[in-house]
């Protein structure tokens, strides 16, 4: 690629080498009117990667819901915008990292963590809170998983962990929640999907475009080097090989002291008034932040690099443009008054330079000491890129019969061994052990941090309200049922801020998926948009933004589909989020079903369907190895309900806590809120079902495990019967500090609190085995 | 009495101490900028949490040099009321004033979780108005907060009653299984001789409010307001 200051004669194979393909560079050529030279290649080469321009997923991703009453900023902008009353927006976004995680697991996850909080402090809100939703190989050795590979799962995990507590934690912004998984098909591509969410004053929200012809054109924040040239176009929009060591270079690194300066400083700059846009630098860095501005604005932008702040000497333009070298913003001040904006970020010492200005014409010209490198209309090249719609295959349907199925253990045997081992299965283990590094609490506004309640929640100073937020994602499901999966990753997600208390509102979204060059991949993708549309639709959830994170595979092996679904919830009394553990004995346990609803209930599977579905639990995966079948049915109607019946719940202060049923079931569920607890346990009786493990380990949804203080029951099953929520009182709050369950008159777990507290709290750091 | 909270370029805890005291304990304080070395006549200063300068090179190490931190100096000499907290202490630290030496969590991790200390001195302007041996649920934050130094100045700090916090179990237990960070003989937090300069790792002002799971830190806060009242009555 171009270093030296020669000219390079492009031809349409330097294009290829480039990830353009010959159409798309005959386009290149329509819209120019001449062949590119080497610096505008490398433009449009980003800008059209599939990184940047979403030219695979675009045909599907317009079929998501993006609007609604509440929603002030759908996608297209840096971070999605809702309202939250009291005349202040929410700005949140999630986004993945994937590829540079894998290559170099510290400074991938950093950058991710640091991208994601430049796109939410560029709208002009104060990142209040970043969740992480994290994938991993596995980490124990197993048939399938040698020593050496998880040894290997386990350095990545160290890493990425490593690399969010580093950058959040410096930054100061309260990392307060999300979760992780562990499936091999992630051994070679870990994913890491970050989600930061901020608050502002509605009239104060920043947009990203360029107006007002003849306003400067501002640079702040680091100086531009050499790293991450083709960071996102290279690692993000191209699978993997063996040579992927090798791309280490195009590997991003974070500075969160410098981020933590220039957010500071650009929120102080902005409250001068004379700031009319603003753009972060990530993906295609310079490239990026002009052209965007400037097809946005519908306006041109003109620079001079020799302007730039520059690390190193003697970069090309080719370089400069290209660079992802971090922590860097473009932005755009009103003429005459750019000695305000200057000065706010010389006190924080930052580099803040002026780099050009907003032309007419809708050009973007990049001149390199007065000579033009680069002349390319704005918005075709912002905007007008390839729109693929990529053929699409649904693979052959899996033949399977029911030997392949997990086969129940029979009626009255002791599922102690089996429950204490799940507990310790990695994906369910208490995630404390990567918690702590996370500082959740900077700030003084985390009502519920990691694992206290089912979503993360915040409160909004100076005001009654607080914010709740949980990612959710099964890949396991999405991998044998795409549709189905992406309806649950939304609906857990909304069930998980409900039982927080909140209503949920908004949503965001991370989709990472394989090669959109292989039909089924594409189908998997068409499947899971379809999903994820029909259940935020459902449940009044529209999506404000997010990413596609394709070409998730290494070695031609991809990742199970894995769509992420971040929602934001709002409670509207911040004292009355509810959180997971049991507060007093003798109080009552009640599991709140909503497809035993009256108005929905379809007919209840047949044992072999029952045997099918619970084929896809962390049960059958964990004890016997099976991950088969189809993922539980999902109601909408009834996630509906159970939401709004939570949301009433807390809103009347019925409950004592709620903790939803999900990964290992009603089982998991109330052992998780004896551990919050100290001194208590829970002495159960399950509804007769077709076989005990289905009754204590599926994973069927619509379901929370709530406790009541005895004289509130009357209240519970008044509001439940509001919904057509079932409302089974299951059990009690014991101070025996046991967990006890029996099921069609057998005791079926029995143990102490303790012993199961233990293998599920230290689980992950005996399985680590690292300092 | 007017509170000052010091502002580093990496400060990140400056706005909860403002809260604390601002808001939750309703008492004037103001942000001070890093290159002021006007203190704004404050009764007493706070160093916040927070990664100053960075902390590259040394936690603590870029910020002792900043301009503030020469009036802050002066006005410790003069016995003005100081608290470092964290970064806070840690710079204290690095600033000589106050003995020992920061390193690296013995677990080599970040921890963030709530802790119990023990309030080992009541004779202090920062925990007069705490029971003596009271213990405290406070939130940690740091990875650096392995509190060291030699035979001699521990001597010299218990003799002189200026070790303040010790870590312990929740019983109130002071050994290995109550010490998150491997600091010498549990020590959360210390004084200078004349303890009118203190600082500890513990957060208090993210203790100050029961929705935030602990108030416990408050105590600090209210110690300072009694001594500095006590101070003003005493020169009325």
């Amino acid at each position: 690629m171009a270093t030296a200051q020669i000219e390079i004669k492009v031809t349409p194979e330097i294009a290829a080498e480039h990830g353009v393909t010959r159409d798309e560079y005959a386009r290149i050529q329509k819209i120019l009117g001449r062949d590119p030279n080497i610096t505008e290649l490398g433009i449009f080469s980003v800008m059209w990667s599939e990184h940047c321009s979403y030219k695979s997923s675009k045909v599907h991703l317009k079929r998501l819901p993006t609007r609604g009453k509440l929603v002030v900023q759908g996608p297209g902008e840096n971070a999605g915008v809702v309202d939250i009353g009291d005349g202040l927006v929410a700005a949140f976004k999630i986004e993945s990292h994937n590829h540079p995680s894998y290559v170099e697991p510290f400074q991938g996850a950093t950058t991710g963590v640091g991208g994601i909080l430049r796109d939410i402090f560029t709208m002009g809100a104060r990142p209040i809170a970043v969740l992480d939703s994290l994938r991993f190989g596995e980490i124990v050795p197993s048939k399938t998983t040698s020593e050496e590979e998880a040894a290997k799962n386990r350095r990545i995990l160290d890493g990425v962990v490593r690399g969010v507590g580093s950058y959040g934690n410096c930054f100061g912004v309260p990392t307060v929640g999300g979760e992780v998984a562990f499936e091999s098909c992630y051994a070679q591509n870990p994913l890491v999907n970050a989600l930061a969410l901020g608050i502002a004053r509605k009239e104060e929200i920043f947009l990203a475009k360029a107006k007002g012809i003849g306003n400067p054109v501002i640079y702040v924040g680091a100086k531009t080097g050499r790293d991450g040239i083709h960071g996102a176009s290279l690692l993000a929009s191209a699978e993997f090989t063996e040579e992927s060591q090798q791309k280490r270079p195009n590997v991003q690194v974070g500075d969160p002291f410098m981020e933590k300066l220039l957010l500071e400083a650009c929120l102080e700059a902005m409250k001068t008034g004379a700031v009319v846009a603003i753009q972060d630098m990530g993906a295609a860095g310079l490239t990026c932040s002009t052209c965007e501005m400037a097809s946005r604005g519908g306006t041109g932008i003109e620079i001079d690099l020799a302007k730039v702040p520059q690390r190193e000497t003697g970069m090309t333009p080719y370089e400069i443009m290209l660079s992802e070298s971090q922590e860097r913003m473009l932005l755009v001040a009103e003429k005459g008054r750019e000695q305000e904006v200057l000065a706010v970020f010389n006190k924080w010492g930052l580099d803040a330079t002026v780099v050009g200005d907003v032309t007419d014409g809708g050009l973007l010209v990049v001149k390199d000491h007065g000579k033009v490198a680069a002349r390319i209309p704005a918005h075709p090249l912002a905007e007008e890129g390839p729109v693929y719609n990529r053929p699409i295959a649904e693979p052959a349907p899996r033949t399977e019969t029911e030997q392949d199925w997990f086969a129940f253990a029979a009626d009255g045997t002791d599922l102690t061994t089996n429950f204490t081992r799940l507990l310790a299965a990695p994906t369910i283990a208490s995630k404390r052990w990567i918690t702590e590094q996370y500082d959740s609490m900077v700030r003084t506004n985390t009502l519920a941090g990691p694992g206290a309640s089912d979503a993360a929640v915040v409160r909004i100073k100076e005001t009654k309200r607080a914010l709740a937020l949980a990612t959710d994602g099964n890949g396991r499901w999405c991998q044998l049922n795409p549709k189905v999966g992406a309806m649950h990753a939304v609906a857990e997600a909304a069930r998980n801020v409900a039982t927080s208390g909140a209503r949920p509102i908004a949503a965001t979204n991370c989709l990472n998926f394989g090669s959109p060059e292989k039909p089924d991949v594409m189908w998997q993708f068409s499947q899971a948009i379809d999903g994820v549309g029909e259940a935020c639709v459902a449940l009044g959830t529209p999506i404000t933004g997010g990413n596609v994170s394709f070409y998730n595979e290494t070695l031609r092996r991809s990742i199970y589909p894995t769509p992420v679904i971040g929602i934001l919830g709002i409670l509207e009394d911040a004292s009355k989020v509810l959180k997971v553990a049991f507060r007093k004995e003798g109080d009552v346990i009640v599991l709140l079903d909503g497809s035993n609803s009256s108005k929905a209930g379809p007919q209840a599977p047949p044992r072999a369907g029952k045997r099918r579905e619970f084929s896809s639990s962390q049960y059958s995966k964990s004890m016997g190895g099976i991950v088969a079948g189809q993922p539980p049915a999902i109601e909408l109607g009834a996630e509906k309900w159970i939401i709004d019946c939570m949301v009433l719940l807390a809103a009347e202060a019925t409950l004592q806590s709620a903790h939803d049923v999900s990964d290992g079931g009603v089982a998991v569920t109330l052992a998780e809120s004896c551990f919050g607890a100290t001194g208590l346990g829970a002495s159960v009786t399950l509804p007769e079902d077709v076989a005990a493990e289905y009754a204590l380990f599926g994973e069927r949804g619509a379901r929370v495990v709530v406790s009541v203080a005895p004289e509130k029951l009357g209240a519970l099953r008044n509001t439940a019967r509001q919904y057509g929520v079932g409302a089974h009182e299951i059990g009690k709050v014991t101070g025996d500090n046991t967990m006890r369950i029996e099921y069609k008159g057998h005791v079926v777990v029995l143990a102490p609190v303790p012993t199961l507290g233990d293998e599920w709290a230290h689980s992950l750091e005996r399985n680590l085995k690292i300092q | 009495m007017k509170f000052g909270v010091v502002v580093f370029p990496g400060s990140n805890c400056d706005h909860d101490a403002f809260h604390a005291i601002g808001h939750v304990l309703q008492k004037p304080v103001e942000f001070i900028w890093h290159q002021s070395e006007d203190l704004h006549n404050c009764d007493a200063i706070i160093l916040p949490g927070g990664f100053s300068y960075g902390d590259y090179l040394r936690t603590g190490a870029i910020a002792r040099f900043s301009p503030v931190m020469k009036s802050v100096e002066k006005f410790a000499n003069s016995g003005g009321l100081v608290l470092g907290i964290c970064n806070g202490l840690q710079i204290l630290l690095e600033a000589g004033l106050l003995p020992g030496a920061m390193m690296r969590n013995s677990g080599l991790r970040f921890i963030c979780k709530h802790v119990h200390i023990r309030v080992e001195e009541t004779d202090s302007p920062f925990t007069c108005a705490a029971q003596p041996g009271q213990i405290l649920t406070i939130p940690i934050a740091h990875s650096d907060g392995n509190y060291t130094c030699d035979e001699a100045t521990l001597k010299d700090l218990e003799k002189h009653h200026q070790i303040l916090f010790r870590y312990t179990r929740p019983g109130g237990k002071d050994d290995a299984a109550g010490n998150p960070n491997g600091s010498t003989a549990n020590i959360a937090g210390i004084c200078n001789r004349a303890k009118n300069v203190a600082g500890l790792m513990p957060h208090p002002e993210r203790a100050v409010e029961q929705v935030l799971d602990s108030n416990d830190g408050l105590v600090v806060f209210r110690s300072m307001i009694e001594a500095l009242v006590g101070a003003a009555k005493a020169t009325a």
